[in-house]
């Protein structure tokens, strides 16, 4: 019934949006608004904390599904959902869900992350951003790249250095409304694919962040920002299987319809071998997905389970909507056809929240343990 | 203000596929939903209680699979869902359905009544009306617009060609055009509640007081001769023009078809 739910709003709220604001680059705030009142901007947070009291299998579902017309759309969601409630979720104080959790799960606010710097990617214990204890606030300087949800977030999850000494164990985490004096939002970003998502550097100038804004304890930053990204996996594979599935669904929809030789080109057999190679990849990475996100909440270890997950689904949606496009001829490759889109929105899911690479580093360092 | 809305389970579309040999609804393969005019006068009730309080009871006669759709009544907002369930009520057509219906409501406290106009799969548009029949209460249909006032509501009823403007008092039933309100979504917390939380009463022939012989295949008159699909019309042709050209179009076309 979730599905069914998630499926009618993506179809007659997001699609029909999909092609305009990937074109014109346009963060949709309207839909927003929207997700706030369906209340999908909440689904794994526990009531009491404002959320839907429902869990992470269903909030995949509303990725996916989303995802499957909107790649842009979905992962505002996921960047929200998993990277900002998430940890506040899992280590905030109580006042500090009170205060920021409660409006970010109701879709009051919007959330972000800020752990990546120019020099601090997949090596994301390079941080350069400091925070300085001045007594009851911390000084933040520094600035973050490549944000998803910035400009148009109001909390921001950042990860800065109260030690550098100490290396990862000197990474602490600190909850960062957007009016805080020295905060501001750099440039936006020009991407190859999901445009309507807003990416932009955040740039913090002695930045002032009180002292019970510090999100966990001093230090244990590092732990909370891999904690946060094996979630928010379990988010982006879901939005790269709903990426294949939307382009394996337009892709099975062209076939029949499109006409060479006499017969609908789903008549031949490479059309025939290339949908059975695209569905097994699709339904691979959607039981990898499920599978991931009902370890979270049966309260399993997932880690690895994440990586997976997100692994599979990133290059089963490269794989599918490449194969779309090449399904689709000359048509495929014109921006009114959908898959097009849905291929440069593709692109991202093998690189962020920890690239493919750093996904085959989680999986094996779980193997050789 | 006291709400039962009455629903019903069908099938997903509006081409609906036949059984060659016993003429019998192909429900196989087809997904199923509540419908749509029901789901209108559900939205509508809904919105009547955030107005002036009360309380929603959804209502469906049908087989234990239209739990589904009482669970989403339940994740729109409904406060209670009961399901009339039985091998008793197999076969009814609307007379023995309405007088199932009826029999349930009686047993319950009420001011308003509200049923889809109509069908979808049926389209017979009985069902409602015959429910009031029974319950010996005013009946308005085809809502269109409904605005709650002391004791009683307005009705704004819409036909092909104009409108009726009703003030009718409580107890009273309305049937609800599709357009009479835009059924919200479900949240997915509410959906979560309506599995976890509620549960649907489950009623048979021996929880409402109806003579049974009124109710299913032995209660209903009806007897159906032969089902067809209906045959599709062309599209038809505009032509735009006035007065005495027009006539003369109008007559040249009738002319064609031997009408006149």
């Amino acid at each position: 019934m979730c599905r069914g739910l998630f499926r009618q709003f993506a179809i007659n709220e997001v699609e029909p949006l999909a092609l305009d604001i990937d074109e014109e680059g346009r963060f949709p705030s309207e839909t927003v608004g929207k997700m706030k009142h369906a209340g999908f901007l909440g689904i794994p947070i526990p009531k009491q904390y404002g959320g839907q009291g429902g869990d992470y299998l269903a909030y995949a579902m509303c990725v996916e599904e989303l995802a499957k017309v909107c790649g842009s759309t979905s992962v505002i969601v996921s960047a929200h959902t998993s990277l900002a409630c998430g940890p506040l979720l899992e280590f905030g104080t109580e006042e500090q869900k009170k205060k920021y959790l409660v409006p970010l799960a109701r879709g009051e606010k919007l959330g972000a992350f800020g752990l990546t710097e120019p020099g601090a990617g997949t090596d994301a214990a390079g941080q350069t951003t400091k925070a300085v204890d001045k007594g009851d606030h911390y000084i933040l300087n520094g600035s973050k790249i490549f944000i998803t949800n910035a400009g148009y977030a109001d909390t921001y999850i950042i990860f800065a250095m109260t030690d550098p000494s100490q290396g990862t164990r000197g990474i602490s985490a600190f909850i960062v409304e957007k009016d805080f004096p020295g905060f501001s939002v750099g440039a936006k970003e020009k991407k190859l694919g999901i445009h309507a998502s807003s990416t932009c550097e955040l740039i913090m100038i002695d930045c002032a962040v009180p002292k019970e804004n510090l999100l966990g304890k001093e230090g244990k930053g590092f732990g909370i920002a891999m904690k946060t990204l094996d979630g928010g996996r379990i988010g982006i594979a879901a939005q790269a299987l709903g990426l294949a599935q939307g382009a394996l669904d337009k892709t099975l929809a062209y076939t029949k319809s499109r006409r060479q030789f006499g017969k609908p080109i789903s008549a031949f057999q490479n059309t025939q071998f290339r949908l059975a190679d695209m569905d097994c990849r699709t339904e691979a990475a959607r039981l990898l997905t499920y599978k991931a996100a009902c370890c979270k909440d049966a309260g399993l270890p997932y880690s690895k389970e994440a990586a997976m997950a997100k692994l599979t689904a990133s290059e089963a949606a490269m794989f599918v909507t490449s194969e779309a496009i090449q399904l689709h001829g000359g048509y495929g490759y014109m921006r009114d056809y959908h898959v097009e889109r849905m291929m440069r929105d593709a692109k991202i899911t093998e690189i962020y929240e920890g690239t493919s690479e750093v996904q085959r580093m989680v999986i094996s360092s779980a193997l050789l343990k | 203000m006291k709400i039962i809305v009455c629903v019903k389970q069908v099938p997903d579309t509006t081409e609906i596929r036949l059984d060659p040999v016993n003429g019998t609804l192909i429900r196989d393969g087809i997904p199923s939903v509540m419908n749509p005019d029901d789901k209108a006068g559900l939205e509508q009730a809904l919105r009547l209680r955030e107005s002036v309080g009360g309380d929603v009871t959804v209502l469906s006669m049908g087989p234990p699979q239209a739990e589904v759709m009482l669970r989403e009544a339940l994740a729109m907002g409904a406060d209670r869902a009961i399901l009339l369930s039985g091998r008793a009520f197999a076969g009814s057509d609307t007379l023995a359905t309405s007088s199932a219906l009826a029999a349930a409501i009686r047993k319950l406290d009420y001011d308003l009544i509200i049923t889809g106009r109509q069908a979808i799969d049926g389209d017979t548009a009985q069902v409602g009306p015959q429910i009031a029949e029974h319950l010996d209460i005013p009946n308005v249909s085809y809502a269109e617009q409904v605005t709650p006032i002391d004791g009683g509501i307005i009705v704004k009823r819409s036909f092909e060609d104009r409108y009726q403007i009703q003030r009718v008092m409580f107890p009273c039933l309305i049937t609800a055009l599709g357009e009479l309100a835009h059924p919200r979504y479900m949240t997915p917390g509410a959906i979560f509640d309506a599995y976890r939380v509620h549960t649907i009463e489950q009623w048979s022939d021996g929880d409402i007081e109806a003579d049974a012989k009124r109710l299913g295949l032995g209660g209903s008159p009806t007897r159906v001769k032969k089902s067809f699909p209906k045959s599709t019309k062309p599209a038809g042709v505009v032509t735009r023009a006035e007065g005495r050209q027009a006539a003369d179009i109008i007559v040249a076309k009738l002319k064609e078809r031997f009408l006149i």
